[in-house]
């Protein structure tokens, strides 16, 4: 850390002034040693082995269908998006913000699609090889980087996103590598798919934490709220039999857990940290007390709710990769979807989401404007817990099938964590969530093939990630303005 | 600024910032007994009161020995209020005095128990409160407890020094671990404006994590152990028995004493301590003063992380007298709710600490005599903070807020009480 010295801050500095300085190094200096690190790793510590990437679900063929479908769709994505790019820079203004990295996406799909049509099923990659040439890239990234910051320019978003990409495929080539086999192999599509069921939770969390802080309400209960909607929805399905009333319940679990933040955080103007932390701390009580006591006493009649099972679309589920994480999931996953379009276009597409916003940066101004400060809060309170109560169902509902002590684990925090990389955006917040969960599932794969990294520096991960991305080495986090001040008339 | 005058000072109720300030006038016609119903300490005991008949309410209705009693309610009604108050005497029993123990050592046992249990949350309960009283929230203390434990736990196994000497070094040890990653959370926040709520929850599991891949290295490992534990602490290492053998007391509760008079010292005597209140009242002024707030900071944090480093001393040399994945328990955690309780004043954390010690001590031979899960103590530990943090709402519970109709730009009646929180130290 003493390498962010060289900042041009100095210490004595309020945040707020520190936050703008005329140059920064900090992005420079974040992504040089995160080059080195990886430099190191990938390049001059990776085998002479290779690592082997199967694409297809095992047991499962692949879909000649699909793959054709897929790619059909691609070309004509790709095309289309282009020509709205060409567009865009004939009429001489720069491309809308999604179309680049939707033209990125067309052009992964196709190229899984060309895979998939070819009948490949397994990648193999030499570690030496990609390790040194992700080495190269991010090198070069970082130097230029640095040669950018001093003449007062940021590395384009572009550069920053082949930076991660060059980083991620660097890291998982030699993580499998590392493993015990000649040719290591692990199922990239078992690896991806898993990775978003992880991530449910988390996606529905961080979606709560960006609903209740965009305007205003710091909320660290997101623990309780996912563990209290688990309880709820155990508890729901199997009295009254049906899995959607446990979703219904575990909404209106997570909603009270919101309540109670809303109401003494906004009525009685309680520190909104205080008043989280405490609620996570009292859900875990309340409802190991109510297992220990009533669901152990009664565990056919109240533990024991309904499964959520996939519900699979055809043809769309074979396409390699992507199908099962788009078209194969349980109505939770398809809900997260969902979720996520509805608050990215709700906060940032409508009149609603931007008075939400103007209530977290500056609540006097919408006031002013005729915005009930503290009942847009509320509601917004109360229907970020009613979401994080639904993704707490998946624990119960779609994991496993039956509640225990303190199941959430901790996923609160990492939404929490999830929330603050994805720098305070649904989409953000999203991809976070499915990079976390990515970390996840992958230090349990690793653990069978075994690896040259021992799996709790895996399981830190998503949390060094985080302090990097507050402290702003890597990009800047920066939260809503007046987060966690309570807004008093007058 | 002009957003930061609008918020009432119950918007940082319980970190209490100043020095002890007159009560300002009271209401024309309050009576005594309304000021002293009304006031801090009340509204204390009121919460500590509606969280334990909240909890009764609890283990009431999930009891199925309540509902058979209820059933001949107005037959032998003694049975069904003796049945909600079983776990409460059980409580009672196992934290303060057990009058069915045989002998003396017997009866006493409990209360020298809830001594030993509270120790650790004595020390970590301070760094929260240190850090609240700068106006910073160190939701780290896990973590420092962590880093403080590991330290202090491979210099108390791995060097061999003489006796004395030994403790003293693990001590240190502890101190330095905690306070340096402590002090790391405050560096991040003087330098780069990381907020310190974030990155000390990130740090916590860093830090457990950290933990869990050292014991299964052979510097830490228990030789010929397979499972992820260190090997004893030397003799000389530990902190000697207070009381014999028979109890599991030990010297760090008269530490943890010592240190909370060296809190109080640091916080109302010394010019640091000034700085840290004035940085937490508020940091403009007191960057506009000449207070270097950065260094406040930095300094703060690292302290606070020293004072739970002490607390995993306290584990790892006084009760535990080895290294686990769960030496920290709940006790990082456990201790916001003490510093919340003690008003972030160093004897009030040390009276909550007691409290909170007597409950967790009290909790589990309740669990062993009536089977009542010792989870009711989380409920009831944080019903407390939720009702102490939030005066008016304890206030309209019980009736007590006055009755006269508020006006909007009237500052809010919890102003009053609030402010002179401070005065406890």
């Amino acid at each position: 850390m003493s390498t962010a010295t060289t900042a041009t801050t100095r210490p004595d500095e309020a945040p707020e002034e520190v936050l703008a300085p005329l140059v920064s190094w900090k992005a420079p200096i974040g992504l040089g040693i995160l080059a080195v690190v990886g430099t190191v790793m990938f390049g001059v510590f990776s085998g002479g082995k290779s690592a082997a990437f199967g694409l297809v679900d095992t047991g499962r063929g692949a879909s000649a269908v699909a793959a054709w479908l897929a790619l059909a769709v691609a070309i004509l994505a790709a095309a289309w998006l282009s020509y709205a790019w060409f567009r865009a820079r004939r009429a001489g203004h720069g491309p809308a913000g999604w179309i680049p990295p939707a033209l990125a996406a067309a052009v992964v799909v196709f190229v899984l699609a060309v895979l998939g049509v070819a009948g490949v099923t397994v990648i193999t990659l030499g570690a030496r090889l990609i390790g040194w040439l992700s080495a190269v890239v991010m090198l070069a990234l970082a130097g230029w980087s640095a040669w950018l910051a001093p003449r007062g320019h940021k590395l384009p978003r572009w550069g920053v996103a082949a930076f991660a990409i060059a980083f991620l495929v660097g890291f998982l080539v030699w993580i499998v590598a590392g493993g015990r086999d000649a040719t290591p192999y692990i199922s990239l599509a078992g690896l991806l798919a898993g990775a978003v069921t992880l991530a449910v939770p988390l996606v529905f969390g961080s979606l709560s934490g960006v609903l209740c802080e965009r305007s205003g309400i710091v909320n660290i209960a997101i623990e309780g709220q996912l563990l209290m909607g688990a309880f709820s929805a155990a508890v729901g399905a199997t009295v009254t039999g049906s899995v959607y009333a446990g979703l219904i319940a575990a909404a209106v679990a997570g909603a009270l857990v919101s309540l109670v933040l809303a109401v003494v955080s906004i009525k009685y103007l309680v520190n909104q940290i205080i008043v989280g932390v405490v609620l996570n701390v009292l859900v875990v009580g309340l409802t190991n007390f109510l297992f220990s006591t009533l669901l152990t006493a009664n565990p056919e009649g109240l533990n024991k709710p309904p499964h959520l099972g996939s519900i699979e679309i055809p043809v769309l589920a074979d396409v390699p990769l992507i199908g099962p994480i788009l078209f194969r999931q349980s109505l939770v996953g398809y809900l997260m979807y969902i979720a996520v379009i509805v608050v990215y276009v709700g906060l940032f597409h409508t009149k609603w989401g931007l008075r939400v916003r103007a209530v977290g940066e500056h609540p006097q101004a919408a006031d002013t404007l005729g915005v009930n400060v503290n009942r847009t809060r509320f509601w917004n309170t109360i229907l970020g817990g009613a979401i994080a109560g639904i993704g707490g169902s998946f624990f119960t509902l779609v994991a496993v099938d039956a509640f225990s002590k303190e199941m959430s684990a901790g996923r609160g925090y990492i939404a929490l964590a999830a929330l603050i990389f994805g720098r305070w955006n649904p989409i953000g917040a999203f991809l976070a969530s499915l990079l976390f969960g990515f970390a996840d599932n992958l230090q349990s794969v690793i653990t069978i093939i075994g690896s040259p990294l021992p799996s709790q520096f895996m399981a830190m991960l998503p949390y060094v990630v985080t302090v990097f991305a507050v402290a702003g080495l890597v990009g800047r986090s920066r939260p809503p303005a007046m987060e966690g001040i309570p807004y008093v008339k007058g | 600024m002009a957003e930061a005058q609008q918020v009432p000072e119950t918007a940082q109720a319980p970190l209490p910032t100043g020095p002890s300030q007159p009560t300002p006038s009271a209401p024309a016609g309050a009576t005594l007994l309304r000021r002293i119903v009304t006031g801090t300490p009340m509204v204390s005991l009121l919460s500590v009161v509606l969280a334990i008949v909240i909890g009764g309410i609890l283990m009431a209705v999930t009891n199925p020995k309540v509902a058979t009693a209820a059933g001949y309610f107005f037959g032998r009604p003694g049975d069904t209020i003796a049945e909600i108050f079983r776990p409460y005497a059980a409580l009672v029993q196992g934290s303060i005095f057990n009058w069915e123990g045989a002998d003396f050592t017997a009866q006493i046992y409990p209360l020298v128990e809830t001594f030993t249990v509270s120790t650790p949350l004595i020390f970590a309960g301070l760094g929260v409160a240190l850090a609240f009283r700068a106006g910073l929230f160190n939701i780290g203390a896990q973590g420092q407890l962590i880093f403080g434990a590991l330290l202090g736990a491979y210099v108390g196994f791995t060097w061999h020094l003489p006796p004395g000497l030994h403790l003293l070094v693990v001590i240190l040890a502890g101190i330095v671990g905690g306070g340096l990653w402590g002090g790391l959370v405050g560096f991040l926040k003087a330098r780069t404006g990381a907020h310190e709520v974030i990155v000390t929850i990130m740090f916590n599991y860093v830090a457990s994590f950290l933990l869990l891949f050292l014991l299964t290295t052979p510097a830490f490992q228990r030789k010929g152990s397979t499972n992820p534990i260190s090997p004893f602490l030397d003799e000389d290492a530990l902190f000697p028995a207070l009381l014999g053998p028979q109890f599991r007391i030990h010297a760090g509760f008269i530490l943890a004493i010592l240190v909370t008079w060296g809190v109080w010292w640091i916080l109302n005597r010394s010019t640091i301590g000034f700085e840290f209140r004035a940085v937490g009242a508020n940091p403009n002024a007191a960057r506009t003063a000449g207070v270097n707030v950065g260094r406040a900071t930095v300094l703060v944090m690292a302290l606070a992380g020293a004072l739970a480093g002490l607390s995993g001393i306290a584990q790892v040399a006084g009760t535990e007298k080895y290294l686990s994945g769960g030496v920290a328990a709940s006790i990082g955690f456990d201790a916001i709710t003490v510093a919340l309780l003690g008003r972030s004043t160093p004897w009030g954390t040390l009276f909550a600490g007691l409290l909170f010690g007597a409950f967790r001590a009290g909790g589990v031979s309740m669990q062993a005599v009536t089977q009542t899960p010792i989870d009711i103590v989380l409920v009831i530990q944080s019903l407390i903070v939720l009702f102490i943090a939030a005066p008016p709402l304890v206030r309209a519970v019980f009736g007590l807020n006055p009755r006269r109709p508020k006006k909007a730009k009237e500052p809010p009646r919890a102003k009053a009480p609030m402010s002179t929180s401070g005065a406890a130290s």
